[in-house]
This record gives structure tokens, sequence and C-alpha cells, in this order.
């Protein structure tokens, strides 16, 4: 058997020359200028490899990688969204057809017969010929499919309201240590944490946060009875004193968080951090 | 010096028919952006590998720093995104490399079918491909949730509740991915973390391999 630097191959393929030669064919045989791979073309596709990572180091630059709070089982009220590219099997699941009683339909049908025949493409395509014009009925399912996905991808996302959702960020939340033994938290558990969260910090689409309040005692207390905005009046049912134990507590919260900058110093650089990148 | 080098080792381990393999062959026409622009669309699938390669590298330096308990996962990831030197970049590059991986590999999915690049001699080639197009999703499935926060677990929930969904086997595939039929908690952290970490890419690198040795033995597909 031959070996070494003198061994023969049908094309650029791993098969030996010899009387068996069944593929490929060698680029001999088709018209045209052949490079080798090293080191000529290998040097260009390292050209074109450098110039698509600067591109995509600008785009890690430019915008640095989403990170929500931590997660809580009891958040309420949190409308779960997949990654980007399960956007389209996530909306498909919003038709009559494909939930509830028909899900298996829009989790296993559509999706795995969509799969499933992309990946027997080649058992369910055999005519040899490879030009999209020989192929129609290949070619068409295939650009109904992408279309789809494309649609139901479109679909799903212009559904969302993205600046909403950029509320719930570590980067656009302040955090502040919630006095749990102060008398006026559990009137606050009681009346407000519902719409405002449990340490102030406001649920998306609901409630704003309480943090950075521009309002004194007094104010907190008439929003609290009268309303604000969108908030109703009488959402505070109790009596007197306890209506005065929750404006402190706001107000001690609001302060609290100012006054312990220093402590919270490494949280804060780090928030200043990441606006400054973006 | 080098030829020398070579040849010593030929000598004992027959490397010509390996080096040829890799790289010892010639690049046809029509697959050289070179000759004709239009021929960029066969880039896709080498572009996909580079990011594969991006994403293995900086996964494998995010391990340094993450922990994957429900304590500490989402504690660890802040703390290298805003603590760590270069942790931002890093963290950066496998997050958006997943997007750009799952875009990469769509793009050269479509190229190889309108081109009807799967059909025979390389159907085996196109299953192993659909393969690691699967394998990529559950990567990306699996990597979401590590980060352990809201988005992740709420997103992971609905994904789980899907794997319920399938008919006879669905609360044991649930079960397999989340370590407990209603629960999703640390156990589910600790089994996507070994699914997204050790169990996939092995899959992935397996199949890889498969797609190139195939590729390398059948050539490329000549042109339309």
């Amino acid at each position: 058997m031959q070996k070494g630097k003198g061994m023969k191959f049908v094309g650029d393929s791993r098969i030996k020359v010899g009387p068996k030669q069944t593929i490929p064919k060698d680029y001999s045989e088709y018209p045209g200028r052949t490079e080798p791979f090293w080191p000529n073309f290998l040097l260009k596709e390292w050209l074109v490899g450098a110039v698509f990572l600067i591109g995509f180091l600008c785009l890690v630059a430019a915008h640095p990688s989403p990170l929500e709070i931590k997660a809580d089982p009891n958040t309420s009220g949190y409308i779960p969204l997949p990654d980007w590219y399960f956007l389209f099997l996530y909306e498909l699941l919003k038709y009559e057809y494909a939930a509830a009683e028909y899900v298996v339909i829009g989790t296993i049908g559509i999706p795995g017969l969509a799969f499933g025949a992309l990946l027997l493409a080649p058992f369910l395509d055999t005519k040899p010929g490879r030009r999209p014009t020989q192929r129609p009925i290949a070619v068409i399912l295939m650009l109904l499919a992408v279309t789809s996905v494309i649609w139901l991808t479109y679909e799903s996302a212009s559904a969302v309201n993205w600046e909403e959702r950029a509320e719930y960020s570590v980067a656009n939340m302040t955090e502040v240590e919630v006095d749990t033994d102060h008398a006026g938290y559990e009137v606050y558990a009681n009346n407000c944490m519902s719409c405002h969260g449990d340490s102030l910090q406001g649920v998306p689409g609901m409630a704003p946060e309480l943090i950075g309040l521009p309002y004194d005692a007094e104010a907190i207390k008439d929003i609290a009875q009268n309303g604000i905005g969108e908030m109703p009046a009488d959402m505070f049912s109790g009596t007197d004193e306890e209506l005065n134990q929750l404006a402190e507590f706001i107000v001690a919260t609001n302060s609290d968080g100012e006054g312990s900058e220093g402590e919270s110093s490494g949280s804060e650089s780090s928030n200043e951090g990441e606006d400054s990148s973006e | 010096m080098l030829n020398k080098i070579y040849d010593w080792i030929d000598e004992r381990l027959d490397v010509t028919p390996i080096w040829r393999d890799i790289a010892d062959h010639e690049v046809p026409e029509h697959v050289n952006p070179a000759h004709h622009f239009s021929a960029f669309v066969y880039c896709f699938g080498g572009l996909t590998f580079f990011v594969v390669v991006i994403q293995i590298l900086s996964g494998m330096f995010l391990t340094m720093y993450y922990v994957p308990d429900i304590e500490n996962a989402w504690e660890s990831v802040r703390y290298l995104q805003t603590e760590v030197a270069h942790g931002q970049i890093v963290r950066g590059m496998h997050h958006w490399g997943a997007s750009v991986v799952i875009v990469m590999i769509f793009l050269h999915t479509l190229r190889v079918f309108f081109q009807g690049a799967y059909k025979k001699p390389r159907e085996l080639n196109w299953i192993v491909g659909v393969l690691l197009f699967f394998v990529i999703l559950g990567l990306g499935f699996t990597g979401y949730l590590l980060p352990w926060d809201n988005k992740a677990f709420f997103a992971t929930q609905v994904g789980l509740e899907i794997a319920e969904s399938v008919p006879f086997i669905g609360t044991e595939i649930k079960t397999l991915l989340a370590g407990d039929p209603t629960i999703v908690g640390a156990q589910t952290l600790t089994r996507f973390f070994a699914i997204h970490v050790f169990f996939l890419p092995a899959v992935l690198f397996g199949l890889l391999a498969a797609h190139f040795i195939m590729i390398r033995r059948q050539g490329i597909s000549g042109p339309l």
C-alpha cells in the first residue's frame, strides 16, 4: 500500500485514486480556477474572520448583556419571554387551534412536522436535480416555513413592550434596604405591597417604585388616601396612626437609601459603569 | 528546518494523510468569493464554527466565576459583570454569540437547502447538520436559565410546561430536565448547568467532528 507524501486522491477528498471512484468528481472536471486551501485561501478566510470578529466585538461593547433581578418565583404579573430565537414557537401557542386542549398541536405537532421534514429533507426531495427550479415543492415549502418563522417572530416581538421590560433590568433598579421592624412596615405590607412590591421597587405595568420620591410625609398621606395619577383613591384603609406610621416608613426608607450610599458604593459605581457604556 | 521536523514525524506517524485531510486541498472557484462575490454564502458554515469556538472559549472563562446553585448563581453573574476585569466583555461575547451562532447556522442551513447540496451522496451530512442545529438550540435553551434572573426563571418554567405537554412521556421528560415534576428550583439549575456545560457540548463535539470528516471525505458540492 502506498503511503506518505506521494498519495493520490480524488479532488480534495479523502478518497484514494483507484478503480472505485464513486464520489466526488475531481475539481479538474469543473471549469475554473482552484486555489490551494493552505495557505492562500486560509489567509483570506482569516481576514474575513478578523473583520467579523471586530463587528462582533463592537456589538458586545455597545450592548452590555442584560441581567434582571434575581429569580423570585413569587413575582406577580411577570410576563415570561424566551430568547428571541424561540419567540416563533412561543407565538405559535397563542393561536386558538394550537393552544389549550389543542396545545399538543402547537408544542409537538407543527414544530415536530416542520423540524422532522427538515431533518429528513434528503429523503423527501430525492430527485437528482439540485437547482431550485428543478424542485419547486421543496423550495416553496421552505420559503413558506421561513416566512412563517419570520412572521411569528415579528408578531411576538412587536407585542412586547420593550420599554416596560427594561424596567426589570438590574441596571435600572435602585435597591434600598427595607427595615421590616419599622412600625409602618406592616401597614405598608397590608396596603401597598401588592402593587408597589415588597421593597418599594414597584411592579412594572402596575405601579411605580416608591424610591426617590419628591414628597414629604404629608403629601404621602394625602396620596395614600386620595390617590394620584392612575392610582385610585382609598387604597389605604386603617387608622390615622397607621397612616402616620406608613408615611414615616416610606420617608425613612427613602432617606435611608440616600444615607447608606457609602455602604452600597460598590453597586452604585457599577451601575454607573453600565450606564456609561451604553 | 520545519521540513526536516515534518519528515521526521511523517516517517514515524505517516501524517501526510492527516495533514491532507485538514489543510492540503484545493478550493474550487465556485466557492471562492475572490472570484465570485456571491460565493460569500459559503462563508456561513465557517462563521458558524468560528462563533461556536468563541462560545466554547468564553464559556470556559465564564465557568471560572459561575456558581451553579440558586443562592449564588445570580450573584456570581452580577459579580462577574460588575467587578471582574473584562467580565462584562466575556459574558457579552457569550450572550451575543448565542444569538449570532443561531443567525449563522440558520443562514448556513438555508444556503445548503436552496442549493440542494444535501442530495446524494451528502444525505448523512445534512442529517448531522440538522442535529447540530437542534443541539445549538438546546444549548440556547439551557443557557438561558443559568443567570437565574426573573427572565430566565419564568421562561424556563414555560419551556418545561411545553416539554410536559408531550403526550405519554411529558412528565418524565420534565422531571428529567427539571429534577422534579413540579418544582423549578435548585435541581433544575444544576441539571441545566450539567446539560449546558457537559452533555450537549459532548454531543456537539461529536457531531462537529462527523460533520467535518464528512465534508473532507466528500469534498464540497459542485457548482449548480
